[in-house]
């Protein structure tokens, strides 16, 4: 269940800047890899870390970090997101709206799917229309709700009303289930403006792809062929990283790192994201929903150690709340609540707990959370608070375990915006508000913001939103987990987004071969 | 000396009758085997549905999804639907593939055969060797020491042989490619070198096992009183093991044989996810977690067929080669 990414080394102040700056290309050259000027040929192999015969070719159905790939061989969406977490045009040269509530995105003239018709207005309606029908089973059929309407004016322009305002729309439309298919595409079958054409396709095999010759951007992509498996077991795919099979692999655990550093032919590529495992207490069960047993609890995670131990250090603290430091919409004056015994113990007794055996259930499918649960019920036994920790098998978990208990572990994917984040997690009526809490403040915030142009404004109502959820909400988030890709070095032009590994999934179309 | 050796041609009659008896509960248990299974993952927590729309689905999506898949109708009379469809030879469709379970079976059915197949053929004759030579000389140094390589070897876990295979042979030699990738246009050769390593693995442990039933079934029949006699007589000691003790030991030999290749048609599961190798069993453990039921009965009647296939096999063999157990 747990998505990865990829690293880089761009480092914040840059991320920060260019985010703030709001103008620039897209990718703006940070590391040693521009030095080179890219090179155009080359084959290379990638594989990542999860496959299953549901691989699909349908960007609205993809589950897995190789369908988001494929995908992004394969199509281009509305607009695209770097490694600043901008979201710029891509197949819309522009896009603007007065109000955010209606838009108007403006399509490039002349571009081409693979089968040579023109992209117009019509493939980009139907594309977004899917999203609407239960039997697509779109990942995006929630958040399709907010389009109200969606319609074109004349053969390139598409206006899109939405039923609330959301400054977010442009970011929403960057993410792999919003790329385009043809017009009239019900089960598309690769037929996309992207980089790569299509040329073998087994679900849970491999996927092969071309270069597209007669893609709409000068000069891309410089790869003529990528070949994308899945290899599921970690230390297999790094094995097949080292021993030259493949060029390209992601979801590297941190304790492979040692032996890829060891092999001058290979390179890792960090990439820092707002991925993260928390621990859930319910605020509508006992003894969760007692603050002061969030308290104690809060006050009794190590995170500097969760940090070093689980994660080797890559990994970003966290302080139960799901915005990043690195976000642009960070707020760095909530307090940081740190590893202390003596608070723990003095919440712990007035909540009148101590001493009782609290089941906690973790799962392998919640990356790290068998061992953090180790860690805090270690602490605990030191202070009165006796943590039972059950470890349940990973698949089922989120079905049968995931929220259903008072002590759960989950685990919750970076999203292109705060907003998706908090919508998805935190809102009072979310469908996931995993801690079960009900703020009003918060979701009237929440709203606003999503009405609110200005950068200044929305960075101060998002930095109250995460005030507010550490302070009332009882998630737990210990560290933000970084996403760790392996790379042969001849690869370049490989950078870190921080949304997902492997440039957030879109590594085809920019990176080259140099051998 | 040429003797006639006792190798009557059983009536076939009889062969024939047994064949069909041996069918007839075959297929009575493989009818019981999708029963269980269609209960026993009907057990399983969340539905194909669920599995399919993931962690961020509404429970109206599920719905949809559900009568979609036609997973909202009673088990039984999905269960009904595929028991016909499957006597009429279809599969039915992969309710997460979309596509055929034909298809997507025949794409990896191939490959599971052909892992299978390199291995048996490399591993029979080893083991038939290791397991005879020792029987003979019995108590002898190379005796012992097969004896302590098998029993070692029968003891390592394939993921230790399969991992250590790769440190050494791609990672540090860069002589094997680390990963088996079966691909269509890949001739002979550059075939089985992606496939060396886990057939290496895979026979490792087969050839253990075989070899260590193969030695003490022949060393049981040296034992007997016609090898005494026979030795007696005078016959050269080669002879007594090829044509006085091999029909003996066949029965049990093919039996151990049948065996070990049906474990290797399903079996493979930890090999097939080291080596990412395209197989059945690990389709099959796909379909378990992604609950697509169609592909999971058509992956465990595979398996059963095929496990009892040979074991018939096996049996018919046995027989043809002990004329004494045609007359039970």
């Amino acid at each position: 269940m747990s998505e990865f990414v990829g690293h880089f080394d761009i480092n914040r102040r840059d991320l920060m800047v260019s985010a703030m700056s709001g103008a620039g290309v897209l990718l703006l050259p940070q590391n040693s890899g521009a030095e080179y000027k890219p090179r155009h040929g080359g084959s290379i192999k990638v594989a990542t870390q999860a496959t299953s015969t549901a691989d699909t070719l349908d960007p609205a159905k993809g589950a897995l970090s190789t369908d988001y790939v494929r995908h992004f061989m394969l199509y281009n969406g509305l607009t695209k997101i770097g490694p600043d977490l901008i979201a710029r045009p891509s197949l819309a040269k522009s896009f603007e709206s007065i109000d955010l509530k209606k838009w108007h995105f403006i399509l490039h003239r002349g571009i081409r799917f693979h089968d040579g018709s023109e992209l117009t207005s019509a493939d980009v309606i139907w594309s977004l229309n899917r999203h609407f029908d239960a039997r697509v089973a779109s990942k995006m059929a929630t958040i399709i709700k907010q389009f109200a309407e969606i319609k074109a004016d004349g053969r390139y322009d598409i206006i899109i009303e939405l039923s609330d305002k959301n400054a977010d729309l442009p970011s929403i439309l960057a993410q792999s289930h919003f790329l385009i298919v043809k017009n009239g595409d019900n089960s598309p079958k690769g037929n996309g403006t992207g980089p790569f054409k299509l040329a073998e396709f087994k679900p849970g095999v491999r996927t092969v792809v071309v270069k597209n010759h007669d893609y709409w951007i000068p000069d891309r992509p410089y790869l003529d062929r990528i070949e994308l498996i899945a290899i599921p077991d970690e230390v297999s795919r790094v094995n097949a990283l080292l021993s030259g099979d493949i060029q390209i692999i992601n979801a590297i655990n941190p304790r492979s790192t040692k032996r890829i550093k060891a092999n001058k032919k290979y390179d890792m590529l960090a990439t820092p994201s707002a991925l993260y495992t928390d621990l859930i207490p319910r605020q509508d069960m006992m003894p969760t929903g007692n603050p002061d047993f969030v308290k104690a609890l809060k006050y009794l995670v190590d995170r500097p150690l969760i940090k070093r131990a689980l994660f080797r250090n890559f990994a970003t603290i966290g302080n139960d709340q799901p915005i990043p430091p690195f976000h642009p919409f960070y707020n760095n004056a909530v307090a940081q609540t740190s590893l202390d015994l003596d608070r723990a113990k003095w919440h712990l007794k007035r909540s009148g707990f101590d001493g009782v055996r609290i089941p906690v259930y973790a799962a392998p499918a919640a990356e790290g959370s068998v061992d953090m649960a180790s860690i805090m019920q270690e602490y605990g036994s030191r202070i009165g608070l006796k943590l039972a920790v059950n470890r349940v098998p990973s698949d089922g978990y989120w079905s049968t375990h995931w929220m259903r208990h008072a002590l759960t572990f989950g685990n919750v994917n970076p999203r292109p915006t705060a907003d998706l984040t908090f919508s998805l997690f935190f809102k009072s009526d979310a469908e996931w508000n995993e801690s079960g809490w009900k703020n009003e403040r918060f979701d009237k915030l929440l709203i606003a913001a999503r009405g609110e142009a200005g950068f200044n404004r929305r960075k101060q109502m998002y930095g109250e939103m995460q005030q507010l959820v550490h302070d009332y909400n009882s998630v737990i988030i210990p560290v933000f987990i970084s996403l760790i890709d392996g790379f042969d070095r001849r690869v370049k032009g490989l950078k870190a987004v921080p949304l997902g590994g492997m440039m957030a999934y879109q590594f085809a179309e920019y990176v080259w071969w140099d051998a | 000396m040429i003797q006639a050796i006792p190798f009557f041609k059983p009536p076939a009659f009889a062969l024939i009758k047994l064949i069909l008896k041996r069918v007839g509960s075959s297929l009575l248990t493989l009818f019981l085997v999708s029963v269980v299974i269609f209960i026993i993952s009907g057990f399983l927590p969340g539905d194909a549905a669920q599995e399919a729309l993931g962690q961020s689905a509404t429970p109206e999506q599920i719905a949809a999804l559900r009568h979609q898949m036609g997973l909202d109708r009673p088990a039984i009379i999905r269960y009904y639907e595929w028991l016909f469809g499957i006597l009429k030879g279809d599969a039915g469709q992969s309710l997460v593939a979309n596509m055929p379970v034909k298809d997507i079976i025949s794409e990896r059915l191939p490959n599971s055969l052909m892992l299978a197949g390199f291995t048996a053929a490399f591993s029979v004759p080893i083991a038939l060797f290791i397991g005879i030579f020792s029987a003979i000389y019995r108590g002898s140094f190379i005796d012992r020491f097969f004896n302590i390589t098998t029993l070692s070897m029968v003891a390592m876990p394939e993921f230790l042989v399969a991992t250590i295979g790769v440190l050494i042979f791609s990672v540090k030699l860069l002589w094997l490619p680390s990963i088996a990738m079966v691909s269509d246009d890949a001739d002979f050769v550059s075939t089985l070198r992606s496939l060396a390593l886990p057939i290496i693995s895979l026979a490792i442990v087969v050839i253990a096992q075989m070899a260590r039933m193969i030695r003490a079934t022949v060393a049981d029949q040296l034992d007997k009183p016609y090898v005494e006699m026979a030795r007696l007589k005078g016959i050269r000691f080669r002879r007594i093991v090829l044509i006085h003790i091999m029909p003996n030991v066949i029965g049990p030999i093919v039996n151990v044989m049948a065996l070990s290749l049906s474990y290797l048609m399903g079996g493979a599961i930890i090999v097939e996810t080291i080596f990412n190798f395209p197989g059945l069993a690990s389709l099959m453990v796909n379909a378990v977690t992604s609950r697509d039921m169609p592909l999971l009965q058509a992956c465990s009647m595979i398996f059963c067929s095929a496990y009892l296939f040979l074991m018939l096999f096996a049996d018919i063999l046995a027989i043809i080669a002990n004329p004494r157990l045609q007359v039970q």
